[in-house]
């Protein structure tokens, strides 16, 4: 029964978006999406509405969500963790724009017994643990690189997300690149078949596991453990340097040259300060933006949103713990964002 | 009036059947991409892969149908035992009242309250238990979630056995007093027999809600798509796998695969009242 009452209330939310976009007025936009990055937006649009008068309506829905909203026409933009795979791009069936707006970190939380923030892992250590090869924290493979470290000889408890989401999306296209085991046995993607360990419902199930089980590791979003103040480890990168996970690490991971879509998962970075486990978060739009009857004023105010979103609204990143784009990202941003068009003209210069 | 009032009541009980088919309706023909790609495979397959798109429904099945009677045969011997006692005891006063509304408060607490009180209070306590008789402690799994099921379906068949012995006609009970039976033996002998029908209804009803529950199994259950083990692995349900998965089912088979696994949960439910319903009526026609 419940299980029904949530689908009629999506069909009720959808109905209500669709009627909401119909009566449309000038001053709204519509965006929905992507959960992860929700409180920043909420932050920028305020902001946005407070110099512009322009009020920004976005519903966090997850990101599947969100795209589901734009393929439907429902929104102005689409917000998503992960690009667009190639199910959602046939059915979308017009070109979209991705556009980043800041990067998020996925950092690896333990509990272990006694003071030891900031072990190191290496990728094949961290691969091993997620494959179940690795059982025990007295592995040598861990102990050799913590040295002087006191790591309790505890079973590993692998605790990874329930629910499908963008977190999991980054930490396995990490897995996959630094590992070719895990690369064809699991692969990667927002919801995987998981070899070892326990769920958890969200960062707060996956973190809940990992509190009460000594031994246990997990998971979660850097903004989730800095928030509540949890142990993560260090991580070392390509360029095999140890790096913590931080808000300058996370930007700095995007600071290489990005593909002209910027469709990438920037795990693995080749940037020698970067964080390995990071990834960018888009809004998605039409590329044309006369469609539905669009008007070119309501293009013109949408795109003027998205370009304060890659420059003024930057500043509001950092204090609220995202890593905002690199020098690289910023300038893939902007092309992207100029080259969108109405009637196949460009609507910014 | 009579004539308004009696097709108003045919097209309200008309919409609901309408809406009960048309769910089916919408779950069969979403999840005709799933049945296409898989087959009667789904039903027994032991993978649940959404990267490489292999998707089999036993291990939920099996987690769903353990947790359920697991948890059922927990709660009858309580719901049974409040029945008699709120039923033939003391079924008067201030004392019954109150409990009778705390039984049924049991019933109006939100789910996810259940699961947060599973996970910070059960799970440690099983987990040590698992400690003792050295199980593998996990601490949450099938038998942690059938747990939270048990006290959450109590207040179904307990409200519904209390109304029914309460209705036991006197003059039955009064015979067999007078015949010279003690409590415990008109208890045995009479109520029981009378209201078996009425218990085993009450029953069923707490064994749909255990099947259809959500959000507090999802959280002390360990969501694994490995097959249990035993009944303190980790495991998942059906349920539990769509409220996860459902929102971020990002391509079309996905997606089709869970509505599927939504059609066969309905199906499921509807097998088991079924059989229920044929036991029901088996027992009174004797």
């Amino acid at each position: 029964m419940k299980k029904i009452t949530q689908i009629l209330s999506i069909a009720l939310i959808a109905v209500g978006f669709a009627s909401s976009a119909k009566a449309q007025d000038d001053k709204t936009l519509l965006g929905a999406g992507a959960t992860f990055p929700y409180p920043l937006y909420s932050k920028m649009f305020s902001e946005y509405n407070a110099k512009t008068g322009i009020q920004v309506n976005y519903q966090s829905i997850g990101s599947g969500g969100g795209i589901l909203q734009l393929t439907n026409k429902t929104v102005d933009f689409g917000a998503s963790d992960g690009p667009m795979n190639a199910d959602q791009t046939t059915k979308i069936g017009a070109p979209v724009l991705h556009i980043p707006i800041v990067s998020g970190a996925v950092v690896l939380t333990y509990n272990l017994p006694g003071d030891n923030n900031g072990i190191v892992l290496t990728p094949d250590v961290i691969a091993d643990i997620f494959l179940g090869k690795i059982t025990s924290w007295s592995d040598p493979r861990i102990v050799s690189k913590n040295k002087g470290v006191n790591i309790p000889a505890l079973p590993i408890l692998v605790a990874h997300r329930s629910d499908g989401s963008g977190t999991t999306a980054i930490f396995t296209s990490y897995l996959s690149k630094v590992s070719s085991d895990w690369n064809t046995k699991v692969g990667q993607g927002g919801a995987v078949n998981w070899p070892a360990g326990l769920g958890g419902k969200g960062n707060e199930g996956v973190s809940g596991l990992v509190k009460q089980t000594p031994g246990a590791i997990g998971y979660v979003e850097l903004i989730y453990a800095l928030q509540n103040k949890m142990d993560y480890a260090k991580v070392v990168n390509k360029k095999g340097k140890i790096i913590l996970p931080s808000i300058a690490s996370v930007t700095a991971a995007g600071n290489v040259k990005l593909p002209e879509d910027s469709k990438i998962f920037l795990t693995d970075t080749d940037a020698p300060d970067g964080y390995p486990i990071a990834g960018l978060t888009w809004q998605i739009i039409y590329k044309e933006q006369n469609y539905n009857g669009r008007s070119l004023d309501r293009a013109k105010k949408l795109l003027a949103l998205l370009w304060w979103n890659i420059h003024e609204g930057q500043q509001y990143a950092a204090p609220l713990n995202y890593a905002p784009l690199s020098k690289e990202a910023l300038k893939v941003a902007e092309k992207i964002v100029k080259s969108a068009t109405y009637d196949g003209k460009p609507i910014l210069k | 009036m009579e004539v308004f009032f009696k097709k108003t009541l045919i097209i309200i009980a008309l919409i609901m059947v309408v809406l009960v088919l048309g769910i089916m309706l919408t779950l069969i023909i979403e999840s005709i991409p799933s049945m296409k790609s898989l087959g009667l495979k789904y039903l027994w397959g032991k993978t649940w892969d959404p990267v490489n798109n292999v998707y089999g429904a036993y291990p939920f099945l099996l987690g769903t149908l353990l947790t359920s009677f697991i948890s059922l045969i927990i709660s009858i011997p309580f719901s049974f035992a409040i029945a008699v006692y709120l039923g033939e005891y003391n079924s008067k006063g201030w004392l019954s009242n109150v409990l009778k509304n705390l039984v049924e408060l049991i019933a109006a607490v939100p789910s996810v309250i259940y699961g947060f009180w599973g996970l910070l209070v059960l799970v440690p306590l099983v987990r040590a238990f698992e400690i003792k008789f050295n199980i593998l402690p996990y601490g949450i799994g099938i038998f942690t979630s059938s747990i939270v099921l048990a006290i959450m379906i109590i207040p179904y068949a307990a409200s519904m056995g209390r109304e029914l012995i309460k209705m036991v006609p006197s003059n039955l009970k009064e015979g067999a007093y007078s015949l010279g039976a003690t409590r415990y033996e008109v208890i045995k002998n009479v109520i029981l027999p009378y209201t078996k029908t009425g218990l085993f209804a009450g029953v069923l009803l707490s064994l749909g809600r255990a099947l259809g529950e959500t959000m507090a199994v999802t959280m002390v259950i360990g969501n694994t798509t490995l097959i249990p083990t035993s009944i303190f692995a980790p495991g998942n349900t059906m349920a539990s796998v769509i409220a996860n998965e459902f929102t971020e089912a990002d391509h079309t088979l996905y997606l089709s695969a869970l509505i599927e696994l939504g059609l066969f949960l309905f199906c499921v439910t509807v097998v088991i009242n079924m059989i229920g319903k044929f036991l029901i009526s088996r027992y009174t026609n004797k």
